[in-house]
């Protein structure tokens, strides 16, 4: 028997999960609060009369497993029988502590308060137990949903004791007996996801999915151009449509964007088709304003331009300037300039929410990332408290940083104040497209003077993107907190180092995408030192070691780190990790028996991203303009790993997105108009495409665990680029390859 | 009046004939385990079978529909022991899962035709179904499975 799951349409108040015989657990959930030594109840769990447990999932589920893998860590020191877990997916509440489902930090950031769930309402269990026996507590012990006497071979189950135990003072913190990693249960072993049965059986609930008693249906009209103003609008023969009932008009978002929903003109009606019809009978004049001047093939060589002038530093060590000038014995200079393109989410559930906004509160059913930020962009949008805003979670039909803002969900409740019923939106793909938070496009500059043994003695690298921060302020030109995505974190140990950061304002929505800036980042970093090992003659695989060096531990403030810094004293970075996933994917990629034959192979790239340390050797093969990719190893280090068949799934799934990245993906923009709006111009990775076979190589260990939704997409762009320069000897400096091979 | 067979039940419908398949069995008849993924048939994440052929139901207008047996995700097997189905749960292939009532049904419609496909069958079968989170490499896994040769 697989866990029932709390269907997500009965729509039950937190309160109201429990029966009232039920023993509720609260326990700490914000590592910040626990420091303080506040007790203050974020998460809860349960356990009903009839031994039922049921656990709460406060992140929301869009393909990572963690709504199975965080209930998890809270069964296994519960020492719950998994078979009669139920997993309750959490409304939106600040209690919980950050819901944003971003950041690969799900396992990271709740792993130690979870267990700590866990194992305190096993030992309130173990105590009541001993209590009703007579005997000491340390005698007693939770085994798969019974209390066990093993002395005196007498057990109680879980249910049985409930009533006892809710009944005596939460357990002490000191008092909590946490288990050691060889008592383990479920932590490290392969559980089917909770929503299987219902994913393959079409039942699964995602936000696309979700209704509501006597909703309409909505499709909006949305301003072309960022900034744009609306001139006219003349909705006559929308309202033509049968099954149209009438024509909203929306405020129009003003900068700065946030996560404000951008308005325009919504039709509402009787099914969403109807609503699309009449849509397009809209006849909508905009003024474009400033940014209609937006073409992304000129904005490419501004910042190919600017790449190669002097920004800011962000790290520096040493003395790049004096290094390069210096020259000497067989000193040689290479430079490079590389450039990625703006990316689309594209998740394959398009944007939707149904919302209905009553009595001063809104309700709302909808897919997303972060239902805090619902709370407040709804109740902002509507002129509400945030805590009048109840918002359930459905599954995520992907989400990849998209569904982290709630745009589409204040639309939903927006058109509800006005028309007085529940309104459900659904985004068409071309919405979904054209209305965005790109992923920014960048360019990249890297410089090193090299010695005669093709050792980098100086190190100079310079990226520039439309920094995120735009959507606080409008005008922000530097990348901030990006730059320790991959970039100022760069591990080489080289005695004269800059990093630098220089200028590009946004002129479209700009966001975070799956690893956000670690894809440029590492595309950068790991193409131009394949380029030094070629141009030294090097392997590949030895040279990337060697610029890694020595096993160490960095401490980046000790080392020119200015901003962006990614130190974490949980997580120092740790680079015989880092060479160790190296070594263990050249290994299982056969690498050093699989020498390059024309049109054929291996490239190799690594990267730490999201605290884990990820390798990945590609094998690909070019015919023409044809790549195809027989096989991928990723060896990763993420510290602990909960279910290790989700983190393999979700480094399969980065091979593919990755190959999505390298070879087909690119929006551009033209008049500030975005020029790609459905797959057919924004292709992503099919079956054909796809890498044949993704073999990925856990590295196990005791470290703390790190991230696994992101971190597995950095380094594959770049490792597919790097094989096709062996297989071919051209060199990509610009994604998509597409185009690029004759 | 248009009549139809859905999932082995008679189904009627007054509206608009060139309204797609697609929202009268999501927005009419709550038969939300069909997808809308791109609406011009690119992504595959609509696919139902049409009197017994895989069709993107996006693309599908109802007048097109009359007098057809329609089957969706939730009337493949009764209990969801398609033998897909089975293979879908032992190979745990879905992530986020959006898109995988789609590419069982387009996989379902291939066995009928190729019981044992090879693996240019499979590429060329389902090449026209996005999965956004690349399950691919296990989806080929449990049609293989499913259809009993050798992975």
């Amino acid at each position: 028997m697989t866990p029932t799951i709390e269907n997500v349409s009965r729509r039950g108040f937190l309160g109201q999960i429990f029966s009232a015989g039920a023993l509720v657990i609260a326990a700490p959930l914000a590592p910040k609060l626990k420091a303080a030594g506040n007790w203050q109840p974020s998460v809860y769990l349960g356990i009903e009369p009839d031994g039922t447990v049921k656990i709460v999932a406060h992140r929301s589920e869009m393909g990572t497993g963690c709504r199975t893998g965080l209930p998890m860590i809270v069964a296994d020191e519960l020492e719950a029988d998994w078979t009669r877990v139920q997993v309750v997916q959490a409304l939106g509440d600040a209690k919980y502590g950050s819901q944003n489902t971003d950041g690969s930090c799900s396992v990271r950031d709740f792993y130690d308060v979870l267990r700590a769930a866990g194992a305190s309402a096993r030992t309130m269990l173990e105590n009541a137990a001993a209590t009703k026996w007579g005997v000491p507590a340390e005698e007693c012990h939770g085994q798969n949903h019974f209390v066990v006497h093993s002395k005196t071979d007498r057990k109680l189950a879980y249910g049985e004791l409930v009533a006892l135990a809710s009944a005596a003072a939460a357990a002490e913190q000191g008092s909590i007996r946490l288990k050691t990693p060889d008592q383990f249960r479920y932590i490290g072993k392969d559980i089917p996801i909770v929503d299987l049965k219902p994913i393959v059986t079409g039942k699964a609930i995602f936000g696309i999915d979700a209704q509501m008693p006597g909703m309409v249906y909505a499709a909006i009209e949305r301003p072309p151009v960022m900034g744009a103003a609306l001139k006219s609008c003349d909705d006559a023969a929308a309202k033509q449509v049968k099954g149209v009932e009438q024509v909203v008009m929306l405020d129009l978002a003003k900068p700065p964007l946030g996560f404000k929903p951008l308005g325009g003109a919504a039709v509402i009606a009787n099914n969403s088709w109807t609503a699309l019809q009449g849509r397009k009978k809209l006849k909508v004049e905009w003024d474009l304003g400033e940014h209609a001047a937006y073409d992304s093939a000129a904005y490419k060589q501004a910042m190919l331009d600017t790449a190669r002038k002097p920004g800011r530093v962000a790290r520096e060590l040493g003395d790049v300037d004096a290094e390069f000038t210096k020259g000497g014995n067989g000193v040689k200079i290479v430079e490079a300039s590389y450039y990625t393109p703006m990316l689309a989410h594209a998740a394959m559930e398009p944007l939707a929410a149904v919302a209905e906004f009553k009595d001063g509160k809104v309700v709302t059913w909808t897919c997303t990332q972060n239902p805090q930020a619902v709370q407040e962009t709804v109740a902002r949008a509507v002129g509400i408290k945030k805590e009048d805003v109840v918002c359930h979670v459905t599954l995520l039909g992907g989400g990849f940083g998209r569904k982290s803002k709630p745009d589409y969900v204040a639309e939903a409740a927006l058109l509800s104040k006005q028309v007085g019923k529940p309104v459900k939106i659904v985004w068409s793909r071309e919405d979904d497209v054209q209305f965005d938070y790109f992923h920014s496009p960048a360019a990249l500059y890297m410089k090193a003077a090299v010695d005669g043994q093709g050792h980098p003695t100086a190190w100079l690298q310079r990226s520039v993107f439309p920094p995120i921060a735009m959507q606080g302020n409008p005008n922000e030109e530097y990348g901030g907190f990006q730059l320790g995505m991959g970039w100022t974190d760069i591990p080489y140990p080289i005695s004269n180092l800059r990093v630098e950061n220089g200028p590009a304002k946004a002129h479209v929505r700009i966001g975070w995408l799956r690893s956000v800036s670690n894809i440029y980042h590492a595309f950068g970093v790991q193409t131009f030192t394949d380029e030094l090992a070629a141009a030294a003659g090097r392997d590949r695989v030895e040279y990337l070691l060697e610029l890694i060096g020595q096993p160490r531990v960095i401490d980046f403030s000790k080392e020119g780190m200015k901003q962006g810094g990614p130190n974490n004293p949980k997580f120092p970075f740790d680079t015989a990790r880092l060479r160790n996933v190296i070594e263990v994917a050249a290994q299982k990629s056969g690498w050093a028996n699989k020498k390059p034959a024309p049109g054929r192979a291996l490239g190799i790239a690594a990267h730490r991203s999201f605290l884990t340390y990820v390798a990945a050797v590609v094998e690909v093969e070019v015919h023409g303009s044809e790549i195809r990719i027989p096989r991928v190893d990723i060896a990763v280090d993420a510290g602990r790993i909960i279910n290790p068949d989700r983190v393999r799934s979700q480094f399969e799934g980065a091979a593919v997105f990755g190959t999505s990245v390298a070879l087909m993906g690119e929006i551009t923009a033209a008049g500030g108009r975005i020029q790609q709006s459905n797959f057919d111009r924004y292709p992503v990775a099919r079956m054909n495409e796809a890498p044949l076979e993704t073999h990925v190589h856990i590295v196990t260990n005791d470290a703390a665990p790190a991230g696994v939704g992101e971190p597995g997409v950095p380094p594959i762009a770049p490792a597919i680029c790097n094989a096709i320069f062996a297989a071919t000897g051209k060199r990509i400096r610009e994604l998509p390859v597409k185009g690029q091979l004759s | 009046m248009i009549q139809l067979t859905i999932n082995g039940k008679p189904a009627r419908f007054d509206g608009d004939p060139d309204m797609p398949l697609l929202w009268y069995l999501r927005d009419e008849l709550a038969l939300t385990g069909t997808k809308f993924g791109c609406g011009m048939g690119l992504c595959g994440a609509c696919t139902v079978h049409v009197n017994g052929e895989a069709a993107r139901s996006c693309l599908t207008p109802m007048r097109e529909a009359a007098g057809k047996r329609i089957t969706t995700i939730e009337g493949l097997s009764a209990a969801g022991e398609h033998p897909l189905q089975k293979a879908w749960e032992a190979c745990n292939v879905p992530q986020c899962g959006y898109c995988q009532s789609g590419q069982i049904m387009q996989a379902a419609a291939m066995l009928k035709s190729k019981p044992h496909p090879t693996d240019q069958d499979i590429d060329s079968n389902m090449e026209g179904n996005i999965c956004r989170c690349g399950t691919y490499q296990r989806i080929r896994q449990a049609i293989k499975m499913a259809a009993g040769v050798r992975a």
